[in-house]
C-alpha cells in the first residue's frame, strides 16, 4: 500500500513539481544532479530477452526494457503483471450502455413524450442501435485514454530523453534501464550486472532539471 | 550482413538521407527480378516472408521514414497540385450550395435523395476496409495486414470525412444541422431516437471517433520514431535548412526559418505524447489494441448495417428488404479493399523500396478478398432479385424488372448492368492465379469495383425512388453540374488528405512490421 502511495506521489511530483517536491534522491552525481539510473544497450532480440530474465531474477522492480516494437512474451521475462485495463474497459462499456439507455428512454418516454408514427414511447427495440454504439464509444475511450493514463502519458519530459543514444531505441536498439529509485540499485553492482548479461554502452543517466 | 561500413551507415541514418535517397535495394538476389518476388509460394509447409530483401530493423525504419523526411518526389507535387485544386473546387461547390440552397442539385419531388446520399454511402463504405484490416485481420492473426493497415486506416478516416460532408449539407438549412445532436431544441423537443436516421448519426460519429483514435493510437510509436530521428539529426548537427517545397526553386533556402527538423522534433514530439518504447507501456498498449480490435469488429459490422437501416426500415419497394444489412457490409468491405488496392499499387510502383514491405502476396491476398466479397455481393444481388419474385410482392418485382433490369423498360438499365459487370463479373478474373498475381490486372479490377460500388448505391437509391407507387409522381433524375462537381470535389478532398498523409506520417506501421520480421522472435531457434 505504501509503495502505491509513494508511486502516486512520485508521479504527481513529476507533473507538478511546483506543488510537490520529489523525495530526496538516493544518488547524486558530482554535478549535483539526481541519478535516474543506468542504461545498457542490446542489439538482438533473444539477447535482450534473456538479459531481462536475469534482471528480473536479480530482484529489481523499478526497471524497464525499451524496445522498438513489443517483444513477444517479454511480460513473463520481466515479471510484469497483467494490466487491469480490460476490467476498466468493461466498466466503461457498462457505463456507455447505461448512458445510451437512459438518454433515449429518459428523453423519449419521460422528458418530452411525443407520438411519432404511432410507435410506443418506451419500445426498447428501437433504442438498441444507439445503446450499442455508445457502449462501443465509451469502451474505446477507456481503452485508449485508460492505456495512456496507466502508462503515465503524455509525459514530454523524461530523464531518458536527455541521452542521445536512447533515440535508437525507436529504431533497432533495445535498452534496459534500471532506475536508481530501485532498492536494489547500486552504481557499481548494477553496472556489473548489466555488463555480465551482455549490455553495451552502459551509461549513467542524470536527471538534469 | 551489410556491405556498407557501419560508420557510413550511421552517418546516412543520422543524416536522414539525401533528398529521395533510400537504403540500398534488396540484397538477396535469389528473389530479385521476374514477376515473382518470392512470396507467391504455394507450398503449404512454407511460410512466405512478409518483409523481403533480408532487411534489418533499421532498413525498415529508413525505408518508411526516409520518404517522410526527404522532399517529396515530383509526381507527388504534381498530384498534390491537381487534387488540392479539385478539393478547393469541391469546397466552392459546397459553399455555392449553402449560399443558394439545395435547388442547385438535380433533386425533384420524387427523387429527393440522389447523388448526395449515394456519395455518403459510397464513402462510408470505402471507410470500412481500414477497420476491417486493422481489427478483423488482427483478431484472425493475419500478419500480412501489417503492410497495409496504416494506409487503410488513414483511408478510412479520410473517407469518413468525405462521407460526413454529404448528410451535413443535404439537409438544406445547414444551420439547423445541430438538430442531429442529442440536445433539446428551443421548444424542448429531443431528436427522435426511434428513427434510423438518428441511429445513423450515432453510428457514423462513433465510427469516425473510434477509427480516428485507433489510427492515432497505432501511430504513436511510429511518430515517436520520426521524433527521435529528427532529434538525432539536430543532436549531430546534420539537419538540413528549410527550403521551399516548390517544383521551381526548391533549393532556395529561406533565411531565419527554423530547420525542418526543429519543427519535426516539436510537432512529432507533441503528437507522440512522450512515448518512450517501454515494455511496460507496450504491454498495456497491446492489450488496448487487442480490445479495440475486439470492439471495432462489431462496430464496423453495425455501422453499415445501420446505414442500410436508413433504407431497409422504409416501405419503399427496392429498399424494404431484410438482406440489406449483410449485403451492405459485404459491399463496404469489397469497395474498401478496392480503394486500398487502387491507391497502394501505384504507390508501390513509384516508391520501389515499398515493394519489400508490400509484397505481391499481400496484393494477391487482397485480390482474394475482392473475389470473396464480390461473389458475396453478387449472391446478394441475385437473392434480392429472387426474393422480389418469390415473395409474390408485385411492386417489388415490378421495381426490379421495370426500373432496373430490362433495357427495353427501365431507363436506368445501364446503371444496373454497369454495377453487375463491375462488381460481380470483373472480380471473377481472380479465379485465375496469373491474373490475381498481376498488379496491373488487380489495379484495373479495383478501379472497376470502385466505379461499380458507386453505381450500386446509385441504383439502390435513385432507381427505387424515381418510380414509386403512384405513376403520376414518376420523375427521372438528372444531375446538375453542381452535383457532379461536388462529387468530384469530394474525391479531391480525399486524395489531398491522403497525399498529406503520405508526406507527413509513417505510411507503414513500423513497429508492427518489425514484429512480423523473423529476427523479432525472442527465441534463438526461430
Amino acid at each position: 500500500m505504501s509503495a502505491m502511495i509513494n508511486n502516486l506521489l512520485s508521479a504527481v511530483a513529476d507533473y507538478f513539481p511546483m506543488v510537490l517536491r520529489k523525495p530526496a534522491p538516493r544518488f547524486v552525481t558530482e554535478r549535483g544532479n539526481r541519478v535516474y539510473g543506468l542504461v545498457a544497450e542490446f542489439t538482438e532480440t533473444p539477447k535482450v530477452f534473456h538479459a531481462a530474465e536475469h534482471v528480473r531474477d536479480a530482484g529489481y522492480s523499478k526497471w524497464d526494457v525499451h524496445t522498438p516494437f513489443p517483444i513477444h512474451d517479454i511480460e513473463s521475462a520481466m515479471g510484469i503483471k497483467t494490466t487491469k485495463l480490460p476490467l476498466m474497459a468493461g466498466g466503461a462499456a457498462l457505463t456507455g450502455v447505461t448512458v445510451g439507455a437512459l438518454l433515449q428512454w429518459g428523453t423519449t418516454a419521460i422528458l418530452f413524450p411525443q407520438v411519432v408514427q404511432g410507435k410506443p414511447m418506451d419500445a426498447w427495440q428501437a433504442f438498441l442501435p444507439v445503446t450499442f454504439e455508445l457502449g462501443i464509444l465509451f469502451t474505446a475511450f477507456m481503452c485508449i485514454f485508460g492505456m495512456l493514463a496507466l502508462n503515465g502519458l503524455p509525459r514530454f519530459h523524461h530523464p531518458l530523453f536527455s541521452h542521445a543514444r536512447f533515440c535508437h531505441a525507436s529504431d533497432d536498439t533495445f535498452v534496459i534501464a534500471i532506475e536508481a529509485e530501485d532498492p536494489n540499485f547500486d552504481p557499481v553492482k548494477t553496472r556489473e550486472l548489466l555488463e555480465k548479461i551482455g549490455g553495451t554502452h552502459i551509461t549513467l543517466i542524470e536527471d538534469e532539471d | 550482413m551489410s556491405s556498407i561500413h557501419p560508420d557510413e551507415s550511421m552517418a546516412r541514418r543520422v543524416a536522414g538521407f539525401e533528398p529521395g535517397a533510400q537504403p540500398p535495394p534488396r540484397r538477396n538476389k535469389t528473389v530479385g527480378g521476374g514477376k515473382d518476388d518470392g512470396t507467391l509460394i504455394e507450398d503449404p509447409g512454407k511460410r512466405a516472408p512478409l518483409v523481403l530483401g533480408d532487411r534489418s530493423f533499421s532498413d525498415v525504419t529508413n525505408i518508411v521514414c526516409g520518404y517522410t523526411e526527404a522532399p517529396m518526389p515530383r509526381p507527388w507535387l504534381m498530384a498534390f497540385t491537381v487534387f488540392s485544386s479539385v478539393a478547393a473546387l469541391g469546397t466552392g461547390m459546397i459553399l455555392y450550395l449553402l449560399i443558394t440552397g439545395v435547388g442547385v442539385w438535380g433533386l425533384n419531388n420524387q427523387v429527393d435523395w440522389a447523388w448526395d446520399i449515394t456519395n455518403f454511402v459510397f464513402w462510408i463504405g470505402i471507410g470500412h476496409a481500414g477497420t476491417l484490416i486493422s481489427a478483423v485481420l488482427c483478431l484472425l492473426k493475419q500478419n500480412w495486414r501489417t503492410a497495409v493497415n496504416r494506409s487503410a486506416e488513414a483511408m478510412t478516416i479520410f473517407a469518413v470525412v468525405c462521407a460526413g460532408i454529404f448528410p451535413g449539407i443535404h439537409v438544406g438549412r445547414v444551420w439547423f444541422a445541430w438538430f442531429l445532436a442529442p440536445v433539446p431544441n428551443s421548444n424542448g423537443v429531443w431528436p427522435n431516437f426511434r428513427s434510423p436516421l438518428l441511429w445513423d448519426v450515432f453510428a457514423v460519429s462513433t465510427y469516425a471517433t473510434v477509427s480516428l483514435l485507433f489510427w492515432y493510437m497505432g501511430m504513436i510509436p511510429d511518430i515517436a520514431t520520426l521524433r527521435d530521428r529528427a532529434k538525432l539529426r539536430l543532436h549531430h548537427n546534420v539537419s538540413r535548412p528549410f527550403a521551399l517545397p516548390m517544383p521551381i526553386g526548391s533549393g532556395l533556402v529561406i533565411p531565419f526559418a527554423p530547420r525542418p527538423d526543429m519543427i519535426r522534433a516539436f510537432v512529432y514530439g507533441f503528437m507522440s505524447l512522450g512515448w518512450r518504447f517501454s515494455s511496460r507501456h507496450w504491454h498495456r498498449y497491446e492489450k488496448a489494441y487487442l480490445m479495440l480490435a475486439g470492439i471495432a469488429t462489431p462496430l464496423v459490422l453495425s455501422v453499415h448495417s445501420i446505414v442500410s437501416f436508413d433504407f431497409a426500415t422504409s416501405i419503399l419497394p427496392g429498399w424494404h428488404t431484410t438482406i440489406f444489412p449483410p449485403y451492405f457490409v459485404a459491399g463496404a468491405v469489397f469497395g474498401g479493399f478496392a480503394m486500398v488496392l487502387l491507391l497502394m499499387i501505384p504507390l508501390r510502383a513509384m516508391l520501389p523500396n515499398f515493394s519489400d514491405i508490400l509484397t505481391l502476396r499481400h496484393l494477391e491476398n487482397m485480390a482474394k478478398i475482392l473475389l470473396l466479397t464480390g461473389t458475396m455481393v453478387g449472391f446478394a444481388y441475385s437473392m434480392e432479385f429472387f426474393i422480389a419474385w418469390y415473395s409474390g410482392n408485385e411492386y417489388e418485382f415490378q421495381l426490379f424488372a421495370n426500373n432496373r433490369v430490362r433495357p427495353d423498360r427501365a431507363p436506368y438499365w445501364w446503371a444496373y448492368w454497369t454495377m453487375i459487370s463491375c462488381n460481380v463479373i470483373s472480380p471473377q478474373l481472380f479465379w485465375f492465379r496469373k491474373l490475381r498475381q498481376n498488379p496491373k490486372v488487380i489495379w484495373f479490377v479495383a478501379l472497376a469495383v470502385t466505379v461499380g460500388m458507386w453505381f450500386e448505391r446509385f441504383v439502390i437509391i435513385v432507381t427505387s425512388l424515381h418510380r414509386a407507387f403512384l405513376p403520376g409522381e414518376w420523375h427521372m433524375f438528372f444531375p446538375t453540374w453542381v452535383d457532379i462537381l461536388t462529387f468530384v470535389g469530394s474525391c479531391g478532398i480525399f486524395m489531398t488528405l491522403f497525399l498529406l498523409f503520405l508526406k507527413f506520417l509513417p505510411v507503414f506501421a513500423l513497429a508492427e512490421v518489425k514484429v512480423v520480421m523473423p529476427q523479432s522472435s525472442p527465441h534463438e531457434d526461430h
